[in-house]
């Protein structure tokens, strides 16, 4: 199935772009938010939280579970598209 | 009801459903032994993952940590969370689509080497069984609190109901019980976590409460309430950082990376029908082990507030407040003492001096130099809550609280729910990686099926023995299950799964040699710190952050070690032969759902 390759190519580069894209956003709500520009968010405040603390105790975990959920559903559009595709 | 029979009845009433589900989901093929035959649902399998996962240390000691070192446990919660992140995109839809039983088995069939399977099997072993002498200890130290009886006689009670359950049903009966204990923690968890809640601040979601203003009504946050109560005592504030940025976020990393990579959770991704589940079952995972993380920083925070108020009321009164402290500070008087604290000190877990012979108990920070002259000041001459273990913090909740005995009896059931669940996920990792990567696929090839399952069992019930001996006469390496577990699956497991699937040229001198290099750096590191193989005093430097290596924690080098394994093995890959077509097409294979 030496046609079937390209279709399989495509799918494995988009996948690549949304990896990037979903570990770019986990990266920034823990290590940037949570860590290392903790001080800088904790001028401002949510609620009680100041902001930087939230993002470390509560905001970064919440992100990750819809993380995970908008790559499960990206992906199960792109398997369609592929699907079809061949 | 009095407590004792209360915690019995609750207690007993979690076996029994549990030796119930024993009995009606035995496994019958190695298929079901191994991976329940990959017919659970993803979001049944995201509660038993939650159960695999948080164990006796995230259901007791980890609200306690936060309570103690406030924001820097953060690296904890993020660690243990956002790791699930990494496994639901890098790793569980691909091992979930090679298809068959054990996390070796992918790294030797994917590198084509017995030599690495054996190198993978061996970091199992090690991280597993240093993790599962954890759990055992938790099991004992639950019953012998709760149930007054011996430690070792916990510790046998809870082999013995884990040997039925798991011997007989493999991953089945395990995955059931999971679900089952998974309900019961969660429960024994947030219960206690809602009343404190809306006795401090009226709102009885404790992530939004802490995140609110204290019920008295004077308009103050708590987390201001409780920083500056903590200031005026001469301690760091709660959501101060006081570590420093390089080793939170390797501490973080390594976490995560560890997480990911621990065989005794990616195991249950091989549970589901297929990768579109295993990449929502990742999802509903982290949905139930999020209730209980995103609860521990109120439930940590809360019962700190909770024991300042109790020992020194005064300040926690006038604290945040434009009230100033009275001259003379009255603090919790011996003789007022509320009578969970008298039942705290009976266990150890809870000492108190009155050092200054005054008839009241302070608590402060008697190591700020800064702080010496305003104790002075108060003839205050040294703190006298000598001893709080910091797992007080999630056991005694309900009683500093007041809560009514079933509470407290939930408690009990919660915290032995988590340690046995934990405690079976990881026994299955251990004896699948004995009777399938060493005998099936190494060692015995034409082993039967049926003779296998035998092993299996065998293999479980030699695995729980040991456990529950090590439990009971805990090793040296027993307490770092933070650097080792995890230190070994992010330095070696992690990296070698991730470049197995989205590098087709590492091949299997690469594969090797990274790995070795990974675990041999972070072992020589971690010991170098903290002795060699445990032993005190044949550590190179003294484990304080001065003497750290660029500042970073033993904990924390998990993240350094896989940079090395990736390092080494894509240097080592390049310059050696390139895999085998066949091995492309397994690569190409696993890409493709």
């Amino acid at each position: 199935m030496a046609n079937s390759l390209k279709p399989a190519q495509q799918y494995w580069r988009a996948n690549l772009k949304l990896l990037a894209i979903c570990l770019t956003v986990w990266f920034v709500v823990s290590f940037g938010a949570g860590i290392l520009a903790a001080d800088f968010f904790n001028q401002w405040r949510l609620g009680g939280y100041p902001l930087g603390f939230w993002f470390a105790q509560q905001g970064s975990i919440y992100t990750f579970v819809g993380l995970i959920f908008f790559y499960a559903k990206q992906m199960n559009k792109l398997d369609q598209k592929y699907q079809q595709g061949e | 009801m009095d407590l004792q029979s209360m915690i019995y009845l609750v207690v007993g009433g979690t076996f029994l459903i549990y030796m119930g589900i024993a009995i009606l989901a035995r496994a019958g093929s190695t298929g079901e032994f191994y991976v329940a035959g990959k017919g659970i649902h993803p979001v049944a399998n995201g509660m038993a993952t939650a159960a695999d996962w948080m164990s006796a240390a995230s259901f007791i000691s980890m609200a306690g940590l936060i309570a103690f070192i406030g924001y820097d446990a953060s690296a904890y919660l993020m660690g243990w969370t956002g790791g699930y992140v990494l496994l639901a995109l890098l790793l569980a839809p691909y091992l979930r689509k090679f298809g068959k039983f054990t996390v070796p088995e992918f790294i030797g069939d994917r590198f084509y080497s017995n030599g690495a399977r054996i190198v993978a099997v061996i970091c199992l072993l090690v991280a597993s069984i240093t993790y599962v002498i954890g759990q055992m200890k938790g099991v004992g130290v639950a019953f012998s609190r709760f149930l007054e009886i011996e430690f070792e006689a916990g510790v046998m009670v809870g082999m013995a109901i884990v040997f039925v359950y798991a011997v007989l049903g493999g991953m089945k009966g395990i995955t059931y019980t999971q679900i089952a204990q998974y309900v019961i923690l969660i429960f024994a968890y947030t219960v206690p976590a809602v009343f404190i809640s809306l006795q401090l601040t009226g709102n009885p979601l404790p992530q939004l409460g802490l995140g609110s203003e204290m019920a008295s009504g004077d308009g103050i946050y708590l987390l201001d309430k409780l920083d500056a109560t903590l200031k005026d005592l001469g301690f760091a504030a709660f959501t101060e950082q006081k570590g420093s940025d390089m080793n939170l976020f390797l501490l973080t990393m390594s976490l995560m990376i560890g997480t990911a990579g621990l065989p005794h959770v990616i195991i249950r991704f091989f549970t589901v029908p297929g990768v579109k589940e295993a990449r929502s079952s990742a999802g509903w995972a982290l949905v139930f082990i999020a209730i209980l993380y995103t609860t521990a920083p109120a439930v940590g925070a809360m019962a700190m507030f909770n024991v300042l108020k109790t020992v020194q009321p005064e300040v926690t009164e006038v604290a945040g407040t434009e009230q100033a402290l009275p001259a003379k500070v009255n603090s919790l008087e011996v003789t007022d003492k509320p009578q969970w604290f008298s039942t705290w000190e009976n266990t150890g877990l809870l000492q108190v001096e009155d050092k200054n012979g005054d008839g009241q108990i302070q608590y402060y920070n008697d190591k700020n130099p800064d702080f010496a002259a305003k104790a002075a000041e108060q003839g205050w001459q040294g703190n006298e809550l000598t001893k709080v273990d910091r797992d007080i913090m999630v056991l005694a909740n309900p009683e500093i609280a007041q809560l009514p005995n079933w509470v407290i009896a939930l408690v009990a059931a919660g915290g032995i729910a988590a340690a046995l669940s934990t405690a079976a996920g990881l026994l299955l990792a251990i004896s699948s990686a004995i009777s399938h990567d060493l005998l099936k696929r190494t060692f015995k090839p034409d082993i039967s099926e049926k003779a296998e399952l035998n092993a299996g069992r065998m293999a479980m019930a030699g695995a729980i023995l040991i456990a529950g001996y090590l439990g009971i006469n805990p090793p040296g390496f027993a307490a770092q299950v933070v650097a080792l577990a995890f230190g070994l699956a992010a330095a070696s497991i992690f990296p070698a799964l991730m470049m197995g699937i989205f590098s087709k040229r590492i091949n299997n001198h690469g594969a090797i040699a990274g790995m070795l290099a990974g675990l041999l750096t972070t072992l020589l590191y971690i010991f170098a710190y903290k002795g060699f193989f445990f032993v005190q005093g044949t550590e190179l430097f003294a484990n304080t952050p001065d003497n750290w290596w660029l500042g970073i924690s033993p904990e924390a080098f998990g993240a350094i070690g896989a940079l090395i394994n990736f390092t080494v093995a894509n240097v080592v890959a390049r310059t050696t032969a390139e895999p085998p077509a066949e091995i492309a097409q397994l690569v190409e294979d696993i890409r493709t759902p």
